[in-house]
C-alpha cells in the first residue's frame, strides 16, 4: 500500500515537474508572441486586457486572457484556445478579430501551442472586465468575420521551405508565426488583409512600421546578421535605435529571445525580397529647403547628432545611413521631431536617452526643410518633405493619437 | 492629523546626489526605500530641452532651477551682535530645488579632499604646533582618505569623470595633479580639451616651476557607460552649464546616472512636490519612528520607516534636525552643543583678470569643470611654517560661459553704459581672461548655523539663521593667493593686469558659492561632532544625515566629490554593518 502510494506519488511528482517545463516552455512563446505586449493596458496587470488598439475600422478593446472565470478565459479548454488561435473561433462560435493576429498565431506547432496553453493555464485570475469590440458599423458585427476569413485566412500549419538552411526556416517560422511581424510591418489591404508585398512596412496607429526586408539601404541589407541581433536584443545597433511601438516589442519580446532565434531571425529577414521603388537621388545641396534645412540643422541638432550625423554610442542614434530616416513614409521621423520620443529600455539599455520635442519652435515649412536636408544628407536618399505632411502629422498629434 | 502610510524599510529625505546613490545602494541590498522629495520631477528631455535650455535669462539671471526664498528662505548676520536678516533672494548660494537637486545645476568639478583635510586638527598641530590652529575650531573628521579612497572610485566611475591621475598607487604622473592623494585607478574618462586661456595658463605655470594639470570633470571627454549600464555622451563645450540643467546627457546629474535605473526597481517609489515638515522621534528620544510630511494639496502624511536619510541639501539638513529636536543645538557663546557648529563656506575673492591685444579666447567655448588648475598653494601642500595663515586655494583658469548677458567684461575705467561701454566691451571680450583662487574654509567658534528667533517659513517653522564672516585666518590665506595670481598673471605679460582681492564682511547678494558646509559634522567625538564616522547620529542610531553637513572644514576644492564619496561610504555601513546589527555602530 505504501509503495503504491509512493509511486504514485512519483508519478505526480513527475507530471507535475512536466506540467512546470511545459509552462516554462510556454512562456518563452509568450515571449515570442508578445502576448503580454497587447494584452496589458498602460497601468494595468499583465494580461489582464484592456489596451485600446486603434484600427482603421475604429478602437478595440483587448481582452483579458487571466485564468478569471468570468472576464478571462478560465473556462476555455485548451481545444477551445487552439480553436481560437488555428481557426480565428472563440468558444460558443464567436468570431475573433485579425486585429488578434490568428492568422500568424495559425502557423504555430502543436507543441508550441501546448505548452502556451501550459503557460497561461499558470496566470493568476485578475477580474477585469474589457469591452472589446468598439468597431464602427458596420464592422462591429462579428459574424461579418466568416467571410473575411473565407476571403483572406486559411489556417495552415507552418512548412519549412525545402533547400533553405534550418536556420533560415527557424526564422520564417518565427516571423510569419508567432514573431508576427508582418501584423505592423506589412502593408494591408482596405479591409485589413496583408497584401502581397510582405514586411515593406506599413501605417498604423499613428507610427509607420519600416520596411524590414533585404532592401538596402531602406530595409536591413545593411545591416549584418550581427547589427539585427543587437538591435532586436538591445533596441540599440550602430545604425538606429528603437522608439515608439517598436521600443515595447523590443521591451518585452525581442530582448528576451534567445541568441539562436534572433539570428534565425535576422538571416530570414535579411534574405526577403526588397519593394520595388523607384531609384532616389539625393537633392542637391544648393536646393532652397537643403540650404535653409542645413542652416536649421546647425542651429538645432548638431550639438546631439553631430556634424556628420554620425550621433554618438547609446545615447543619439545616427542620422547617417539610418533606415528609419528614408522608409516611404516619413510619419515616424516627423513625428519623433514634433513630439519627441523616448529610446527603448532593456536589461542592457536602462538610460532611455529622449530626443526632445520641437514642435513649438520649429513651423511646418521649418520642419520639412530640416528633414528634407537629414533625409538628403551624409548619403541618405529620399522625397523631399512637404510642409503639409508636417501639418497632417502635427492636427493628428494634437488629436491625440 | 496626519495620515498614516504603510511603513518602508528606508525614507529618505530629498533626492540629489546622496538621495540618488543611497537609494541605489540600499535597494540592491533588497530594501523597499521611498524617496520623498520637496521640489518637482526633473528629466532630461522634457525639463532640459535642448531647444530652449540655453537661455540664459531664464535659467541664469532668473534662476528657474534654483530653490526660490518662497519656498524656503534663510536669514543671515556675519556676527552675533547684529540681527538677521531674511534674505530676500538667494544669491551668494544658489540651493537646488526639485529631483537632482543642486546636482542638476552644479558645474561639475569631482575633487578628492586632501587626505590632510579629513585629519586637520591633528595634521596641522603635528606639523605646526597646536598654537598656530588655537584660533580655529578644527576637528578631525573620524575618517581617513585611505578609508574613502574606495568611495571616491566608486562617484568618479559613477560620474564617469574626465581627468588625468596625479598619483597613480603612490606613483607621481607629471601632467596629473601630483599633490593628490594615491588613487587606485585613472579617471574613468581623459581629460577635457583644454581652451586656450588655460593652454596659456598652463604654460606659464610650468615655466614658473609650477604644477599645472586639467580639472577633473564629469562634464564628460567622449561616451561613456557608467557601471549601472547608464549610458553618457560628449560634452559640447556649449557654456551653458553651471545654473543650467545637461541637455545631452554629459554632465553627471543624478538624473544622467542613476535615476534610470533607479526609477525601474519595484522596491524604490519617489514622491515629488511633498515636504517632509519633521522627523518623529520614538517616546524614548533615541530611535526616530518615521517623518511627517505635506503634499502639494497641503495633505499631511506620516511615513513610518526603521531607517531614516536626511539627505538634503547641508543646510536644510542642519535645519531638520533643529527642527525635529534631534541632537543638542550648538552654543556660541558657550561652544557647547553640536548641531550648527562648524559651518564653513568658501574663500573665494582671490583674483586676476587679464586683458591682452590680439587674443581670441572665444569664452563661449567652455563648460562647468573645464579648467587648468594647481595645487601648489593648496592645502597642506606647501609649507606653512613661515607664513601667516594655515590652508590654501585651488588655483585655476577656466572658461565654463563666455555667455552674452553674464560675461562683459570691459577695461578699467570703461564708462558703465553707453557709445563707449558697449565699444569696449566688443573690443575686449575676445581679450580677456581671468586666474582665480578657491580658498580653503576653516571653522571657528563664531560662525554657525541655528533657527532664526523671529523668522517663519510658510509652515510657521522657524527659518535657518546663518552667521558668518570669513575667519582672519582665511582673508590672510586668500591675500597670500592674490600674490600669487598677480606673479602668474604678470608672468604671462598682459596689457592690463586687475588683481582682487577676499575682505571681510560677507555679503549673501552676489554670487560666490553654492559650497556651504558643516553643521551636522562628522567626526570620534560627540561632544564635537553630530554624527559618527559613519555619518549616523550620535543621538538617534536610525538615523543618518549625508552631505557636505558632515565636512568638518572645507577644503580648497569644489565639495561635490566628497559628498558622493561620503555617500557612499554610509550607503556601505549601513548595508555591511547597521543591517546586520541595527543600533549605534560606534560605542559613546
Amino acid at each position: 500500500m505504501r509503495s503504491l502510494a509512493a509511486a504514485l506519488l512519483l508519478v505526480f511528482l513527475g507530471s507535475a515537474a512536466q506540467a512546470q517545463d511545459r509552462a516554462a516552455a510556454g512562456r518563452y512563446q509568450a515571449i515570442l508572441g508578445d502576448c503580454e505586449g497587447c494584452h496589458t493596458a498602460p497601468t494595468g496587470k499583465p494580461f489582464a486586457g484592456g489596451l485600446v488598439l486603434q484600427t482603421p475600422f475604429g478602437d478595440m478593446g483587448v481582452p483579458n486572457i487571466t485564468q478569471d472565470r468570468s472576464t478571462g478565459i478560465g473556462n476555455w479548454s485548451e481545444a477551445e484556445f487552439r480553436r481560437a488561435i488555428r481557426e480565428g473561433v472563440a468558444p460558443g462560435g464567436r468570431r475573433l478579430y485579425p486585429a488578434m493576429p490568428y492568422p500568424y498565431f495559425a502557423r504555430m506547432s502543436d507543441a508550441d501551442l501546448s505548452s502556451l496553453w501550459a503557460y497561461l493555464k499558470t496566470l493568476a485570475p485578475v477580474r477585469h472586465a474589457v469591452e472589446v469590440n468598439r468597431l464602427r458599423f458596420p464592422f462591429d458585427v462579428r459574424t461579418l468575420m466568416t467571410g473575411w476569413d473565407w476571403l483572406y485566412f486559411k489556417s495552415e500549419a507552418f512548412k519549412p521551405v525545402a533547400g533553405k538552411s534550418a536556420e533560415w526556416n527557424r526564422g520564417a517560422y518565427l516571423v510569419t508565426g508567432p514573431g508576427h511581424c508582418g501584423a505592423c510591418h506589412t502593408a494591408k489591404t482596405l479591409l485589413g488583409a496583408d497584401r502581397a508585398a510582405l514586411l515593406t512596412g506599413d501605417s498604423l496607429q499613428g507610427w509607420f512600421a519600416p520596411e524590414i526586408t533585404g532592401a538596402k539601404p531602406r530595409g536591413v541589407g545593411g545591416w549584418s546578421v550581427n547589427d539585427v541581433v543587437t538591435y532586436l536584443k538591445t533596441g540599440w545597433n550602430a545604425h538606429s535605435v528603437a522608439s515608439g511601438p517598436m521600443a515595447d516589442v523590443v521591451e518585452r519580446s525581442t530582448s528576451q529571445m534567445n541568441d539562436g532565434d534572433l539570428q534565425a531571425i535576422a538571416v530570414y529577414l535579411k534574405d526577403q525580397p526588397a519593394a520595388d521603388s523607384e531609384q532616389q537621388n539625393a537633392l542637391a545641396a544648393n536646393d532652397p529647403a537643403m540650404t535653409a534645412g542645413a542652416q536649421l540643422y546647425r542651429q538645432n541638432c548638431v550639438g546631439c547628432h553631430g556634424w556628420d550625423g554620425k550621433g554618438e554610442g547609446l545615447i543619439v542614434p545616427p542620422l547617417a545611413g539610418n533606415a528609419a530616416l528614408i522608409q516611404t513614409s516619413a510619419e515616424n521621423l516627423i513625428r519623433i521631431v514634433l513630439a519627441g520620443a523616448q529610446s527603448v529600455t532593456t536589461k542592457s539599455t536602462p538610460t532611455e536617452p529622449s530626443m526632445p520635442s520641437f514642435a513649438w519652435k520649429l513651423d511646418d515649412r521649418q520642419m520639412a526643410d530640416l528633414l528634407t536636408y537629414v533625409r538628403n544628407s551624409w548619403g541618405n536618399q529620399a522625397p523631399r518633405i512637404r510642409a503639409d505632411s508636417i501639418a497632417k502629422v502635427r492636427a493628428g498629434l494634437r488629436g491625440g493619437s | 492629523m496626519a495620515r498614516l502610510l504603510p511603513r518602508k524599510d528606508v525614507v529618505i529625505m530629498g533626492l540629489g546626489w546622496t538621495g540618488a546613490v543611497l537609494a541605489q545602494e540600499l535597494t540592491d541590498a533588497g530594501l523597499d526605500v521611498v524617496a520623498i522629495e520637496r521640489g518637482p520631477w526633473r528629466d532630461t528631455a522634457t525639463d532640459f530641452n535642448i531647444g530652449y535650455m540655453p537661455d540664459e535669462l531664464r535659467f541664469s539671471v532668473r534662476k528657474e532651477l534654483f530653490l526660490s526664498p518662497v519656498v524656503e528662505a534663510m536669514t543671515m548676520r556675519n556676527n552675533a551682535d547684529q540681527v538677521a536678516l531674511p534674505m530676500r533672494d538667494y544669491g551668494s548660494f544658489l540651493p537646488g530645488h526639485g529631483v537632482g537637486g543642486a546636482g542638476v545645476h552644479w558645474n561639475g568639478y569631482v575633487w578628492r579632499f586632501f587626505g590632510s583635510d579629513f585629519q586637520l586638527k591633528t595634521h596641522l598641530s603635528k606639523r605646526y604646533g597646536a598654537r598656530r590652529v588655537s584660533e580655529l575650531q578644527l576637528e578631525d573628521w573620524g575618517v581617513s582618505y585611505d578609508e574613502l579612497e574606495h568611495c571616491f572610485d566608486r562617484f568618479e566611475y559613477l560620474t564617469g569623470t574626465s581627468g588625468k591621475a596625479g598619483n597613480l598607487k603612490g606613483q607621481k604622473i607629471e601632467g596629473g595633479n601630483v599633490f593628490e592623494d594615491a588613487r587606485a585607478r585613472d579617471y574613468p574618462t581623459p581629460p577635457l580639451k583644454m581652451p586656450y586661456a588655460a593652454a596659456l595658463f598652463m604654460e606659464t605655470a610650468r615655466g614658473l616651476g609650477l604644477h599645472p594639470f586639467p580639472a577633473p570633470a564629469a562634464n564628460l571627454s567622449q561616451p561613456y557607460v557608467n557601471p549601472l549600464g547608464v549610458a553618457m555622451g560628449q560634452c559640447t563645450y556649449c557654456g551653458f552649464c553651471e545654473r543650467f540643467g545637461c541637455a545631452n546627457y554629459s554632465k553627471a546629474t543624478p538624473q544622467t546616472t542613476i535615476l534610470p535605473v533607479l526609477m525601474k526597481k519595484k522596491n524604490f517609489e519617489a514622491r515629488t512636490e511633498c515636504e517632509v515638515l519633521k522627523i518623529n522621534l520614538h517616546p524614548d528620544g533615541k530611535t526616530a519612528s518615521g517623518v511627517i510630511y505635506v503634499d502639494r494639496s497641503g495633505e499631511e502624511y506620516e511615513q513610518p520607516a526603521d531607517i531614516i536619510l536626511l539627505c538634503g541639501y547641508g543646510l536644510m539638513n542642519v535645519r531638520m534636525l533643529l527642527l525635529s529636536g534631534i541632537g543638542k543645538a550648538y552654543d556660541a557663546t558657550t561652544g557647547e552643543g553640536t548641531v550648527g557648529r562648524n559651518y564653513c563656506y568658501q574663500t573665494q575673492g582671490a583674483g586676476v583678470r587679464l586683458i591682452f591685444e590680439g587674443k581670441h579666447f572665444n569664452p563661449f567655448i567652455g563648460t562647468g569643470a573645464l579648467a587648468a588648475v594647481i595645487d601648489d598653494f593648496n592645502g597642506d601642500a606647501f609649507d606653512h611654517s613661515s607664513l601667516d595663515f594655515v590652508g590654501g586655494a585651488g588655483i585655476s583658469c577656466g572658461t565654463s560661459n563666455g555667455r552674452p548677458i553674464g560675461y562683459r567684461p570691459t577695461p578699467q575705467g570703461t564708462p558703465r553704459w553707453g557709445a563707449k561701454w558697449k565699444k569696449a566691451v566688443a573690443e575686449t571680450y575676445q581679450n580677456t581672461m581671468g586666474i582665480g583662487a578657491q580658498g580653503s574654509s576653516y571653522p571657528v567658534r563664531g560662525n554657525y548655523l541655528d533657527l532664526d528667533p523671529t523668522y517663519k517659513d510658510r509652515f510657521g517653522r522657524p527659518l535657518l539663521r546663518v552667521t558668518f564672516d570669513f575667519p582672519d585666518n582665511d582673508l590672510r590665506m586668500a591675500n597670500y593667493m592674490s600674490g600669487q595670481l598677480t606673479k602668474i598673471g604678470r608672468a604671462m605679460n598682459p596689457r592690463e593686469l586687475t588683481v582682487s582681492h577676499a575682505g571681510k564682511g560677507w555679503n549673501s547678494v552676489p554670487y560666490q558659492t553654492t559650497h556651504n558646509t558643516g553643521g551636522a559634522t562628522m567626526g570620534a567625538n560627540p561632544r564635537t561632532s553630530v554624527v559618527n564616522r559613519y555619518l549616523q547620529s550620535w543621538d538617534v542610531s536610525n538615523l543618518f544625515v549625508i552631505g557636505a553637513s558632515a565636512f568638518q572644514n572645507n577644503a580648497g576644492k569644489n565639495p561635490t566629490g566628497t559628498v558622493g564619496a561620503l555617500a557612499y561610504w554610509a550607503a556601505e555601513a549601513i548595508r555591511d554593518r547597521y543591517l546586520k546589527k541595527p543600533g549605534a555602530l560606534v560605542g559613546t
